[in-house]
Protein backbone atom coordinates (compact mmCIF):
# COMPACT_ATOMS: atom_id res chain seq x y z
CA UNK A 1 0.00 0.00 0.00
CA UNK A 2 1.35 3.43 -0.92
CA UNK A 3 -1.30 5.74 0.45
CA UNK A 4 -4.79 6.08 1.82
CA UNK A 5 -7.39 8.82 1.54
CA UNK A 6 -10.63 9.23 3.45
CA UNK A 7 -13.17 11.71 2.08
CA UNK A 8 -16.13 12.72 4.22
CA UNK A 9 -18.97 14.88 2.88
CA UNK A 10 -21.60 16.44 5.10
CA UNK A 11 -24.49 17.84 3.06
CA UNK A 12 -26.85 20.31 4.72
CA UNK A 13 -28.98 21.26 1.72
CA UNK A 14 -28.85 21.66 -2.04
CA UNK A 15 -30.83 24.84 -2.48
CA UNK A 16 -33.93 23.48 -0.72
CA UNK A 17 -34.91 23.12 2.94
CA UNK A 18 -32.05 22.49 5.35
CA UNK A 19 -31.98 18.78 6.36
CA UNK A 20 -32.85 18.05 10.00
CA UNK A 21 -30.04 15.49 9.94
CA UNK A 22 -27.38 16.27 7.35
CA UNK A 23 -26.61 13.54 4.80
CA UNK A 24 -23.13 12.13 5.29
CA UNK A 25 -21.19 10.29 2.61
CA UNK A 26 -17.71 8.88 2.99
CA UNK A 27 -15.20 7.23 0.66
CA UNK A 28 -12.18 5.15 1.62
CA UNK A 29 -9.53 5.10 -1.09
CA UNK A 30 -6.43 2.90 -0.99
CA UNK A 31 -3.56 2.97 -3.49
CA UNK A 32 -1.78 -0.36 -3.87
CA UNK A 33 0.82 -1.89 -6.17
CA UNK A 34 -0.67 -3.94 -9.01
CA UNK A 35 1.34 -7.18 -9.01
CA UNK A 36 0.14 -8.02 -12.55
CA UNK A 37 1.13 -4.71 -14.18
CA UNK A 38 3.00 -4.96 -17.47
CA UNK A 39 2.28 -8.58 -18.40
CA UNK A 40 -0.72 -10.75 -19.13
CA UNK A 41 -1.10 -13.20 -16.25
CA UNK A 42 -3.72 -15.89 -16.90
CA UNK A 43 -4.41 -16.86 -13.28
CA UNK A 44 -5.16 -13.85 -11.12
CA UNK A 45 -8.08 -14.89 -8.93
CA UNK A 46 -5.87 -15.79 -5.96
CA UNK A 47 -5.13 -12.09 -5.45
CA UNK A 48 -8.69 -11.62 -4.16
CA UNK A 49 -7.56 -13.23 -0.90
CA UNK A 50 -4.75 -10.67 -0.60
CA UNK A 51 -7.31 -7.88 -1.02
CA UNK A 52 -9.60 -9.09 1.76
CA UNK A 53 -7.77 -7.33 4.62
CA UNK A 54 -7.93 -4.04 2.68
CA UNK A 55 -11.68 -4.45 2.25
CA UNK A 56 -12.22 -5.04 5.95
CA UNK A 57 -9.95 -2.21 7.04
CA UNK A 58 -11.53 0.26 4.60
CA UNK A 59 -15.06 -0.74 5.64
CA UNK A 60 -14.09 -0.29 9.29
CA UNK A 61 -12.64 3.13 8.58
CA UNK A 62 -15.75 4.23 6.71
CA UNK A 63 -18.02 3.22 9.56
CA UNK A 64 -15.72 5.15 11.90
CA UNK A 65 -15.73 8.23 9.65
CA UNK A 66 -19.53 8.16 9.61
CA UNK A 67 -19.81 8.09 13.40
CA UNK A 68 -19.14 4.47 14.35
CA UNK A 69 -22.72 3.16 14.29
CA UNK A 70 -23.27 0.46 11.64
CA UNK A 71 -27.03 0.95 12.06
CA UNK A 72 -26.68 4.45 10.59
CA UNK A 73 -25.29 3.21 7.25
CA UNK A 74 -27.98 3.10 4.54
CA UNK A 75 -26.16 3.17 1.20
CA UNK A 76 -22.98 1.74 -0.30
CA UNK A 77 -20.92 1.34 -3.45
CA UNK A 78 -17.47 0.36 -4.63
CA UNK A 79 -15.03 0.94 -7.44
CA UNK A 80 -11.50 0.63 -8.75
CA UNK A 81 -9.15 2.55 -11.02
CA UNK A 82 -6.41 0.46 -12.62
CA UNK A 83 -3.16 2.17 -13.71
CA UNK A 84 -2.15 2.15 -17.38
CA UNK A 85 0.04 -0.98 -17.24
CA UNK A 86 -2.85 -3.05 -15.91
CA UNK A 87 -6.10 -4.48 -17.23
CA UNK A 88 -9.70 -3.72 -16.37
CA UNK A 89 -9.86 -7.38 -15.26
CA UNK A 90 -7.49 -6.52 -12.41
CA UNK A 91 -10.07 -4.03 -11.18
CA UNK A 92 -12.67 -6.81 -11.22
CA UNK A 93 -10.64 -8.55 -8.49
CA UNK A 94 -12.06 -5.95 -6.09
CA UNK A 95 -15.71 -7.05 -6.44
CA UNK A 96 -15.58 -9.92 -3.98
CA UNK A 97 -13.23 -8.65 -1.24
CA UNK A 98 -14.62 -5.10 -1.37
CA UNK A 99 -18.27 -6.05 -1.53
CA UNK A 100 -18.30 -8.83 1.01
CA UNK A 101 -16.26 -6.84 3.52
CA UNK A 102 -18.93 -4.13 3.62
CA UNK A 103 -21.87 -6.56 3.64
CA UNK A 104 -20.31 -8.53 6.46
CA UNK A 105 -19.53 -5.50 8.59
CA UNK A 106 -23.02 -4.09 8.05
CA UNK A 107 -24.71 -7.23 9.38
CA UNK A 108 -25.11 -9.15 6.12
CA UNK A 109 -26.58 -6.34 4.06
CA UNK A 110 -28.75 -7.90 1.36
CA UNK A 111 -28.37 -5.79 -1.77
CA UNK A 112 -25.65 -6.24 -4.37
CA UNK A 113 -22.97 -3.57 -3.96
CA UNK A 114 -23.07 -1.42 -7.12
CA UNK A 115 -19.71 -0.78 -8.72
CA UNK A 116 -17.76 1.07 -11.39
CA UNK A 117 -14.23 0.59 -12.62
CA UNK A 118 -11.91 1.92 -15.28
CA UNK A 119 -8.31 2.10 -16.43
CA UNK A 120 -6.81 5.55 -16.00
CA UNK A 121 -3.82 7.71 -15.13
CA UNK A 122 -3.02 9.89 -12.11
CA UNK A 123 -5.89 12.26 -11.34
CA UNK A 124 -8.53 10.07 -12.97
CA UNK A 125 -11.93 10.64 -11.38
CA UNK A 126 -14.33 7.77 -10.76
CA UNK A 127 -18.07 8.10 -10.18
CA UNK A 128 -18.79 5.40 -7.62
CA UNK A 129 -22.47 4.35 -7.79
CA UNK A 130 -24.44 4.08 -4.56
CA UNK A 131 -27.62 2.15 -3.71
CA UNK A 132 -29.50 1.13 -0.55
CA UNK A 133 -27.72 -1.64 1.38
CA UNK A 134 -30.79 -3.88 1.70
CA UNK A 135 -32.85 -3.23 -1.43
CA UNK A 136 -31.37 -2.17 -4.76
CA UNK A 137 -34.60 -0.55 -5.97
CA UNK A 138 -34.95 2.06 -3.23
CA UNK A 139 -35.08 5.14 -5.44
CA UNK A 140 -34.25 7.75 -2.79
CA UNK A 141 -30.84 6.15 -2.24
CA UNK A 142 -29.64 6.01 -5.87
CA UNK A 143 -26.63 8.27 -5.77
CA UNK A 144 -22.96 8.46 -6.76
CA UNK A 145 -19.81 9.94 -5.26
CA UNK A 146 -16.97 11.24 -7.39
CA UNK A 147 -13.52 10.37 -6.08
CA UNK A 148 -9.93 10.57 -7.26
CA UNK A 149 -6.36 11.36 -6.26
CA UNK A 150 -4.04 13.82 -8.00
CA UNK A 151 -1.08 11.41 -7.91
CA UNK A 152 -2.69 8.00 -8.47
CA UNK A 153 -2.90 5.51 -9.99
CA UNK A 154 0.61 5.36 -11.39
CA UNK A 155 1.21 2.81 -14.19
CA UNK A 156 1.76 -0.11 -11.86
CA UNK A 157 -0.85 0.75 -9.24
CA UNK A 158 -4.53 0.20 -8.50
CA UNK A 159 -6.86 2.50 -6.61
CA UNK A 160 -9.45 0.64 -4.53
CA UNK A 161 -12.57 2.50 -3.39
CA UNK A 162 -15.42 1.80 -0.96
CA UNK A 163 -18.24 4.29 -0.29
CA UNK A 164 -20.93 4.42 2.40
CA UNK A 165 -23.73 6.92 3.07
CA UNK A 166 -26.14 7.61 5.93
CA UNK A 167 -29.31 8.26 3.99
CA UNK A 168 -31.22 9.32 0.88
CA UNK A 169 -30.26 12.20 -1.44
CA UNK A 170 -30.70 15.38 0.53
CA UNK A 171 -33.83 16.52 -1.33
CA UNK A 172 -35.05 13.09 -2.58
CA UNK A 173 -38.56 13.47 -4.07
CA UNK A 174 -38.96 11.42 -7.23
CA UNK A 175 -41.08 8.60 -5.79
CA UNK A 176 -40.41 4.89 -6.28
CA UNK A 177 -39.77 2.27 -3.62
CA UNK A 178 -39.19 3.86 -0.21
CA UNK A 179 -36.74 2.63 2.42
CA UNK A 180 -39.75 2.17 4.74
CA UNK A 181 -41.32 -0.26 2.23
CA UNK A 182 -38.37 -2.70 1.96
CA UNK A 183 -39.46 -6.33 2.20
CA UNK A 184 -35.87 -7.47 2.59
CA UNK A 185 -36.15 -10.93 1.05
CA UNK A 186 -34.18 -10.72 -2.15
CA UNK A 187 -31.92 -7.68 -1.83
CA UNK A 188 -33.92 -5.98 -4.57
CA UNK A 189 -37.17 -4.70 -2.96
CA UNK B 1 -23.72 32.04 7.00
CA UNK B 2 -25.42 29.54 4.68
CA UNK B 3 -23.22 26.42 4.48
CA UNK B 4 -24.42 23.89 1.92
CA UNK B 5 -21.86 21.21 2.55
CA UNK B 6 -18.60 20.42 4.31
CA UNK B 7 -16.10 17.95 2.85
CA UNK B 8 -13.11 16.54 4.72
CA UNK B 9 -10.11 14.77 3.19
CA UNK B 10 -7.55 12.77 5.20
CA UNK B 11 -4.50 11.51 3.32
CA UNK B 12 -1.84 9.16 4.61
CA UNK B 13 1.27 8.38 2.55
CA UNK B 14 3.13 5.25 3.62
CA UNK B 15 5.40 4.58 0.64
CA UNK B 16 7.13 6.92 -1.78
CA UNK B 17 9.14 5.45 -4.66
CA UNK B 18 9.38 2.18 -2.79
CA UNK B 19 10.71 3.75 0.42
CA UNK B 20 8.72 3.35 3.60
CA UNK B 21 7.60 6.68 5.03
CA UNK B 22 7.80 6.23 8.80
CA UNK B 23 5.92 7.79 10.44
CA UNK B 24 3.47 8.04 7.55
CA UNK B 25 3.02 11.55 6.09
CA UNK B 26 -0.47 12.63 7.12
CA UNK B 27 -2.44 15.65 6.00
CA UNK B 28 -6.06 16.70 6.06
CA UNK B 29 -8.16 19.37 4.42
CA UNK B 30 -11.66 20.62 5.13
CA UNK B 31 -13.71 22.47 2.54
CA UNK B 32 -16.86 24.46 3.31
CA UNK B 33 -19.20 25.32 0.44
CA UNK B 34 -21.07 28.52 1.31
CA UNK B 35 -23.52 30.84 -0.36
CA UNK B 36 -21.90 34.04 -1.64
CA UNK B 37 -24.06 36.87 -0.26
CA UNK B 38 -22.64 39.26 -2.90
CA UNK B 39 -23.00 37.06 -6.00
CA UNK B 40 -23.98 39.00 -9.09
CA UNK B 41 -23.67 42.50 -7.66
CA UNK B 42 -20.79 44.83 -6.91
CA UNK B 43 -20.77 45.64 -3.20
CA UNK B 44 -18.16 48.03 -1.89
CA UNK B 45 -18.19 46.97 1.76
CA UNK B 46 -17.17 43.34 2.25
CA UNK B 47 -17.41 43.29 6.05
CA UNK B 48 -19.98 40.51 6.04
CA UNK B 49 -17.54 38.19 4.25
CA UNK B 50 -14.75 39.20 6.63
CA UNK B 51 -16.88 38.07 9.59
CA UNK B 52 -17.76 34.85 7.81
CA UNK B 53 -14.03 34.30 7.33
CA UNK B 54 -13.47 34.48 11.06
CA UNK B 55 -16.23 31.95 11.69
CA UNK B 56 -14.83 29.66 9.01
CA UNK B 57 -11.30 29.90 10.42
CA UNK B 58 -12.63 28.52 13.66
CA UNK B 59 -14.93 25.87 12.18
CA UNK B 60 -12.48 24.56 9.58
CA UNK B 61 -9.49 24.42 11.94
CA UNK B 62 -11.46 22.46 14.56
CA UNK B 63 -12.74 20.02 11.96
CA UNK B 64 -9.35 19.53 10.34
CA UNK B 65 -7.59 18.82 13.64
CA UNK B 66 -10.36 16.37 14.54
CA UNK B 67 -9.97 14.66 11.15
CA UNK B 68 -6.25 14.15 11.81
CA UNK B 69 -7.01 12.79 15.26
CA UNK B 70 -4.08 14.59 16.91
CA UNK B 71 -3.77 17.32 19.55
CA UNK B 72 -3.75 20.80 17.92
CA UNK B 73 -0.10 21.42 18.80
CA UNK B 74 0.92 18.35 16.76
CA UNK B 75 -0.04 20.15 13.54
CA UNK B 76 3.16 21.17 11.74
CA UNK B 77 2.13 22.95 8.56
CA UNK B 78 -0.89 24.70 7.19
CA UNK B 79 -2.41 26.44 4.19
CA UNK B 80 -5.70 27.90 2.98
CA UNK B 81 -7.47 28.50 -0.32
CA UNK B 82 -10.77 29.61 -1.81
CA UNK B 83 -12.57 29.23 -5.12
CA UNK B 84 -15.27 31.73 -6.00
CA UNK B 85 -18.16 30.68 -8.25
CA UNK B 86 -18.64 32.50 -11.54
CA UNK B 87 -21.00 35.18 -10.19
CA UNK B 88 -18.50 36.33 -7.56
CA UNK B 89 -15.31 38.35 -7.41
CA UNK B 90 -11.81 37.29 -6.50
CA UNK B 91 -12.00 40.00 -3.86
CA UNK B 92 -14.72 37.97 -2.10
CA UNK B 93 -12.16 35.19 -1.58
CA UNK B 94 -9.71 37.76 -0.26
CA UNK B 95 -12.27 39.06 2.25
CA UNK B 96 -12.90 35.55 3.54
CA UNK B 97 -9.27 34.45 3.73
CA UNK B 98 -7.14 37.39 4.74
CA UNK B 99 -8.42 39.82 7.38
CA UNK B 100 -9.78 37.53 10.14
CA UNK B 101 -9.53 33.89 9.02
CA UNK B 102 -6.09 33.25 10.51
CA UNK B 103 -6.55 34.36 14.13
CA UNK B 104 -8.78 31.46 15.27
CA UNK B 105 -6.53 29.02 13.39
CA UNK B 106 -3.43 30.27 15.24
CA UNK B 107 -5.25 30.37 18.54
CA UNK B 108 -6.19 26.72 18.20
CA UNK B 109 -2.77 25.49 17.07
CA UNK B 110 -0.50 27.56 19.32
CA UNK B 111 3.02 28.68 18.30
CA UNK B 112 1.83 29.45 14.77
CA UNK B 113 3.62 32.68 13.91
CA UNK B 114 4.19 31.97 10.22
CA UNK B 115 2.04 33.39 7.47
CA UNK B 116 -0.65 30.96 6.35
CA UNK B 117 0.13 30.46 2.66
CA UNK B 118 -2.89 30.87 0.41
CA UNK B 119 -4.22 30.59 -3.11
CA UNK B 120 -7.45 31.71 -4.67
CA UNK B 121 -9.21 31.50 -7.99
CA UNK B 122 -12.55 31.79 -9.70
CA UNK B 123 -13.93 28.60 -11.18
CA UNK B 124 -16.80 26.31 -11.97
CA UNK B 125 -18.01 23.02 -10.53
CA UNK B 126 -15.22 20.57 -9.76
CA UNK B 127 -12.44 23.13 -10.04
CA UNK B 128 -9.21 21.92 -8.40
CA UNK B 129 -7.85 23.95 -5.49
CA UNK B 130 -4.13 23.56 -4.87
CA UNK B 131 -3.75 24.57 -1.23
CA UNK B 132 -0.17 25.75 -0.60
CA UNK B 133 1.42 24.46 2.60
CA UNK B 134 4.10 25.92 4.86
CA UNK B 135 5.40 25.31 8.39
CA UNK B 136 3.22 27.02 11.01
CA UNK B 137 6.11 28.41 13.07
CA UNK B 138 8.66 29.36 10.40
CA UNK B 139 7.80 30.02 6.77
CA UNK B 140 11.30 29.12 5.57
CA UNK B 141 11.31 25.48 6.71
CA UNK B 142 12.00 23.87 3.35
CA UNK B 143 10.87 20.32 4.20
CA UNK B 144 7.32 21.59 4.71
CA UNK B 145 6.81 23.49 1.43
CA UNK B 146 4.08 21.47 -0.22
CA UNK B 147 0.63 21.63 -1.76
CA UNK B 148 -2.55 19.60 -1.47
CA UNK B 149 -5.07 19.31 -4.25
CA UNK B 150 -8.74 19.12 -3.31
CA UNK B 151 -11.91 19.32 -5.34
CA UNK B 152 -15.62 18.90 -4.82
CA UNK B 153 -17.40 17.81 -7.98
CA UNK B 154 -20.60 19.85 -7.39
CA UNK B 155 -18.99 23.08 -6.17
CA UNK B 156 -18.69 25.98 -6.44
CA UNK B 157 -21.99 26.73 -8.11
CA UNK B 158 -22.26 30.22 -9.61
CA UNK B 159 -23.45 31.82 -6.37
CA UNK B 160 -21.17 29.89 -4.04
CA UNK B 161 -17.66 30.05 -2.62
CA UNK B 162 -15.58 27.11 -1.44
CA UNK B 163 -13.18 27.81 1.38
CA UNK B 164 -10.48 25.28 2.28
CA UNK B 165 -8.01 24.80 5.11
CA UNK B 166 -5.29 22.13 5.20
CA UNK B 167 -3.12 20.88 8.07
CA UNK B 168 -0.32 18.30 8.13
CA UNK B 169 1.54 16.51 10.89
CA UNK B 170 4.75 16.35 8.84
CA UNK B 171 6.44 17.79 5.79
CA UNK B 172 6.83 16.06 2.44
CA UNK B 173 7.18 12.25 2.61
CA UNK B 174 10.96 12.05 2.00
CA UNK B 175 12.40 15.61 2.26
CA UNK B 176 16.02 15.89 1.17
CA UNK B 177 16.64 19.21 -0.55
CA UNK B 178 18.24 20.94 2.42
CA UNK B 179 17.35 24.40 3.68
CA UNK B 180 16.14 25.35 7.15
CA UNK B 181 15.03 22.28 9.13
CA UNK B 182 12.27 22.24 11.72
CA UNK B 183 14.84 21.52 14.44
CA UNK B 184 16.52 24.85 13.64
CA UNK B 185 13.40 27.00 14.05
CA UNK B 186 13.95 30.02 16.30
CA UNK B 187 10.30 31.01 16.15
CA UNK B 188 10.73 34.73 16.79
CA UNK B 189 9.49 36.18 13.54
CA UNK B 190 7.44 33.45 11.84
CA UNK B 191 10.08 33.24 9.13
CA UNK B 192 13.02 31.24 10.56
Amino acid sequence: MRKELIVLEEIFHEGGPRAAVPLRRAAAITVIHNPFAGTYVPEIAGFMDDLKPFGLQMARRLIGALGGDTGAIEGYGKGAIVGASGEIEHGALWHVPGGYAMREMLGNAKAIVPSAKKVGGPGTRLDVPITHINASYVRSHFDAMEVGLADAPRNDEMVLVLVMTTGPRVHARVGGLKASEIEGKDGLR
Amino acid sequence: MNIRKIVTFVEETRLEMGHVVDPAARRAATVAVIENPFAGVFVEDLTELVSMGEELGSLLSERTVRALGVPPNAVESYGKAAAVGENGELEHAAALLHPKFGAPVRKLLGKAAAIIPSSKKRGGLGVALDIPLGHKAAAFVRSHFDGMEVRVNDAPRANEIMVALAFTTSGRPLPRVGGLTKQEIKGDDGLR
